[in-house]
């Protein structure tokens, strides 16, 4: 069976590697070059502590036993930058401190690790953090990896397992055994497919996807895989089946290199309110940690403003004030700079995984919003089990493609 | 006639334009006494506690540009353009005073707004400014350029220009053994400084053999004839260099440092036409530093968060100094290496245009043909000292490539030459050549060249490094550019700095605005 990725950020190099591995001959495509989206804009969370029981959770727990022994596996491992470092969320308030412990208590009943530090513990796991602490929970599970490294690894071992790469492709459309359903004979032109003429071959004849058109031609396949974060609402319609993916802004900033001075990944307990939070508004909740380099990274904010890229100082100041609140004493630190990305948001907060309803030969795996990195691995673990008809390792059916919330109130129409 | 252009720069509403400079070297201080002549409201701003800019490290005068066209008023003379703008009621004078961020308008036809850090940067005082001005003109100049070469973080390896400070700014010797080399007419003035302050230069290198450096300067010779009045100039610095037994050797280049600890020896080496290193022709001299400087490099931070468009390198200008982001002006070095005179009559135009003068007007009709000359003079200067595309052969894999991440040649070949991991960014992230303190203001441009090297069809481009094939530079929505001039924090700003709400001192009601 051949097999086209498209995107190689990180859920499109852990979904060609699985594949790969499987035997499948999969291609890998990306309009830019590999992990240069979304995955190089995050920090490379890999957490179990921000999801409350459900779907997601189980995702996070099957990706999290499954990166120590993918890594295992790795030859080039040590790009990854693998830091089972834990977690600790601290709350500030009285409120705050009542909604984190029913949240911990929510998660232990559901397998997770999450362990009540006193104010004698807390001071010594983070000394430099703030006292003004209500509540702290432990997550030894969070752990932290180079998001970039991390996809690359994954990638090369695809590679290495035979899966070919294009970089500079862009995907146009799709090839169905009718043809082109946008009209284009050759596949070179008809940038703006009708997505209403996809739907009436495919629906009345069970037409199949065959294969797709690029920027570098044609490519055959039997299979076609959205692993293309927040452009995959672009990539599907290209492709006639549109879902409801968009891009949500979150920005980070990055200190100039400290002796270690910040040990665990630190939240504040609001980040797990700024998650899950539909609202275009600005989101903005502390994520500190340190890396390798030395840096500290603060996050995150969460906009949504489309595909506006504008690092906004509004944006940069709230995220200093908020970790200034939880770290007091880094006031003289200097931000050596800041990044800014877009994260692949669908309505109701669930990764989209398995077979586009609509086309067959379309598959999903995208909408992991700000959790891509961590999820990578099981998200891809969970294709390969449904695309080679294994036992699945969780339900799949909460990241089914033809839920509403995925294709949205136009694309329910153009369905029905 | 002042009558006639204060008008042009009045709002409807009678304000005058509100104009912001950002540099004070000397294109920025002649773009705000052109500005101010056009009867615009002007805010000069640098990041130094004085005007000036680094214009006495630029081009030695014997390269510069003819200035004989002079607007009226001595403008062009730099201690009365400084006064004058100074002292003027329209202006004020911002020292210390860093740029940190440009925010493009939610209204894209408007100027970016300009987010300020003011205060001595090692003080404990700095405050937010934000700056909402009609137009913005932007002449951040530019900085030494040097390529990686072994031994080069080795102390007492100096850039020419660190040299040639201390020499001159701080009386101090770097060394009293001292090898220049390079490439550019800057060696000539370096050399000079030290010879001046009591330094024995052994030798000095220009990389380019003299095939190159002739036939860069004499094409297009009409309009060299401009230069024939600078020639005593450069008399001056070959006839001290000669006093001194100095010898000038083109196509030929320093290749190594050696040292324990400091330099104490370096390793000569012909070079071919296009820099590649001649095997047998090396030469080790002892020496207790060098001075190295491969041209400049052009400060692209804020056009590029401006979203002003690049050209070969610098800022995409017509010919009225307008970039392609609406409400930005740029002047100097930032559009193109051609020394101050060039520089001056670029930021006169720009400043002029920029307050909403008309760049056809009579007033600056020599100014135009001032900067035209400059423009020329650019080419010839970069077709006389192009960084050749051999400079990777006298790299080895220990060379450290990044010195803030001591990111060796080897780890970044491999990052480069691996389909997985080559991608600019992800090259970047891997190695972190480019992630240290200087922000890859140092290895940048270097680290672009060697990454691009992968493909095996690489053509020279413009300045001889080789274009990058692997990711076509197409704007994707949402899909940043790894260009090594995206800096969206300009300047470092500590935490305490940036939560703090924007300052507003009350003699500056009205200046300021929220940040949203």
């Amino acid at each position: 069976m051949r097999v086209v990725v498209v995107g190689a950020g990180i859920v499109g190099a852990a979904c060609a590697r699985e594949l790969a591995r499987a035997g499948l001959a999969v291609t890998v495509l990306d309009r830019g070059g590999p992990a240069a989206g979304t995955t190089a804009h995050g920090e490379g969370n890999i957490l179990v502590s921000d999801k409350g029981p459900g779907p997601e959770l189980e995702l996070a727990k099957l990706s999290r036993s499954l990166w120590p022994e993918i890594l295992d596996g790795l030859p080039n491992a040590g790009g990854v930058e693998w830091d089972p470092k834990g977690g600790i969320v601290v709350a500030t308030t009285p409120e705050g401190a009542r909604e984190l412990e029913k949240f911990a208590e929510s998660q232990r009943a559901a397998g997770v690790t999450a362990e009540a530090l006193d104010a004698a513990s807390l001071a010594a796991a983070e000394p430099h953090l703030t006292r003004e602490v209500t509540a702290a929970v432990h997550y030894p599970d969070d752990a932290q990896v180079q998001p970039s490294g991390a996809a690359t690894a994954l990638l090369s071992d695809a590679l290495r397992h035979g899966a070919d790469l294009r970089t500079g492709c862009e995907l146009i459309g799709v090839r169905t055994h009718d043809g082109y359903p946008d009209g284009s004979r050759d596949g070179a032109s008809g940038e703006r497919g009708g997505a209403s003429s996809v739907w009436s071959v495919s629906r009345a004849d069970g037409n199949r996807l065959t294969g797709v058109r690029t920027s570098q031609g044609v490519i055959d396949a039997d299979l076609v895989v959205n692993a293309a974060g927040p452009w995959s609402g672009e990539v599907a319609a290209r492709l006639g089946a549109p879902i409801d993916v968009r891009p949500r802004r979150g920005e980070v900033l990055v200190t100039a290199p400290l002796p270690p001075t910040v040990f665990h990944k630190v939240y504040d307990a609001d980040y797990v309110g700024a998650v899950g939070s539909g609202s275009q508004d600005l989101q903005a909740s502390t994520v500190i940690e340190s890396t390798g380099a030395g840096t500290i990274l603060i996050g995150s904010s969460r906009r949504q403003v489309g595909f506006d890229d504008r690092i906004r100082p509004f944006v940069l100041a709230e995220l200093a004030r908020k970790a200034l609140r939880l770290y007091p004493s880094l006031a003289g630190v200097q931000v050596m700079r800041a990044y800014g990305g877009f994260r692949p948001y669908v309505p109701d907060h669930l990764p989209v995984i398995g077979p586009d309803p609509r086309l067959p030969g379309l598959w999903h795996a995208t909408g992991h919003e700000g959790a891509g990195i961590g999820l990578s691995v099981g998200t891809a673990r969970l294709l390969r089990e449904l695309v080679t008809g294994a036992v699945p390792s969780l339900d799949p059916e909460p990241f089914r493609a033809g839920r509403p919330a995925v294709l949205g109130a136009d694309a329910c129409e153009g369905a029905a | 006639m002042t009558r006639n252009t204060d008008a042009r720069a009045r709002h409807t509403g009678g304000r005058p334009r509100h104009v912001v400079v950002v540099g004070a070297g000397p294109a920025g201080l002649a773009a705000a006494a052109a500005a101010l002549r056009a009867g615009a409201r002007v805010t000069l701003l640098d990041a130094s506690d004085r005007p000036g800019g680094q214009y006495h490290r630029m081009l030695p005068a014997a390269y510069e540009a003819e200035d004989n066209g002079r607007l009226h008023h001595g403008w062009d003379d730099f201690e009365r353009l400084r006064t004058h703008v100074q002292s003027h009621p329209r202006a004020e004078w911002w020292p210390d005073s860093a740029v940190w961020a440009l925010e493009r308008p939610d209204d894209t036809t408007s100027a970016p707004h300009v987010h300020v850090l003011r205060g001595p940067a090692d003080g404990t005082e700095r405050y937010r400014s934000v700056l909402t001005p009609d137009a913005l003109v932007l002449a951040t100049g530019a900085h030494d350029r040097v390529l990686p070469f072994p031994g080069w973080q080795l102390p007492g390896v100096f850039t020419a220009g660190a040299a040639q400070a201390l020499a001159k700014g701080e009386r101090v010797v770097v060394g009293d053994e001292v090898v220049v080399a390079g490439s550019g007419p800057f060696l000539l003035p370096v050399a000079a400084s030290l010879l001046e302050a009591g330094s024995d230069v052994l030798e000095v290198l220009e990389a380019n053999p003299a095939s190159t450096v002739l036939r860069g300067w004499s094409r297009r010779p009409w309009e060299l004839a401009a230069q024939s009045g600078k020639a005593a100039e450069l008399a001056e610095y070959t006839g001290l260099l000669a006093r001194h037994r100095v010898p000038y050797r083109l196509g030929r280049a320093v290749i190594e440092a050696r040292g324990d600890g400091r330099v104490e020896e370096v390793v000569t080496a012909r070079l071919t036409a296009d820099w590649t290193p001649v095997p047998g022709t090396e030469r080790t001299v002892p020496v207790d530093a060098l001075c190295v400087t491969h041209g400049f490099s052009p400060q692209l931070e804020l056009p590029v968060a401006a979203g002003c468009a690049l050209s070969e390198g610098f800022v995409q200008v017509d010919d009225a100094q307008r970039t392609t982001a609406p409400g930005v002006y740029a002047a100097g070095e930032i559009t193109g290496i051609a020394g101050a005179p060039a520089a001056r009559a670029e930021g006169l135009l720009a400043g002029w245009t920029a307050a909403g003068g008309d760049p056809s007007d009579r007033t600056v009709r020599d100014v135009v043909r001032r900067r035209d000359r400059g423009r020329a003079f650019a080419a010839r200067l970069a077709a006389a000292h192009p960084i050749g595309t051999g400079w990777p052969g006298w790299l080895r894999p220990d060379t450290l490539i990044c010195r803030c991440e001591e990111t060796d040649y080897r780890t970044l070949r491999a990052a480069a030459e691996d389909p997985a991991t080559g991608a600019p960014r992800a090259v970047k992230l891997g190695t972190r050549a480019g992630l240290g303190p200087c922000q890859a203001r140092m290895c940048g441009p270097a680290v672009a060249d060697l990454c691009a090297r992968r493909a095996p069809d690489s053509a020279p481009a413009h300045d001889g490094l080789a274009p990058d094939r692997s990711v076509p530079e197409r704007a994707v929505p949402g899909l940043a550019s790894a260009s090594h001039h995206r800096r969206p924090v300009a300047q470092p700003i500590r935490l305490g700095e940036l939560a703090a709400s924007p300052g507003r001192p009350p003699e500056e009601e009205g200046e300021h605005t929220d940040e949203r």
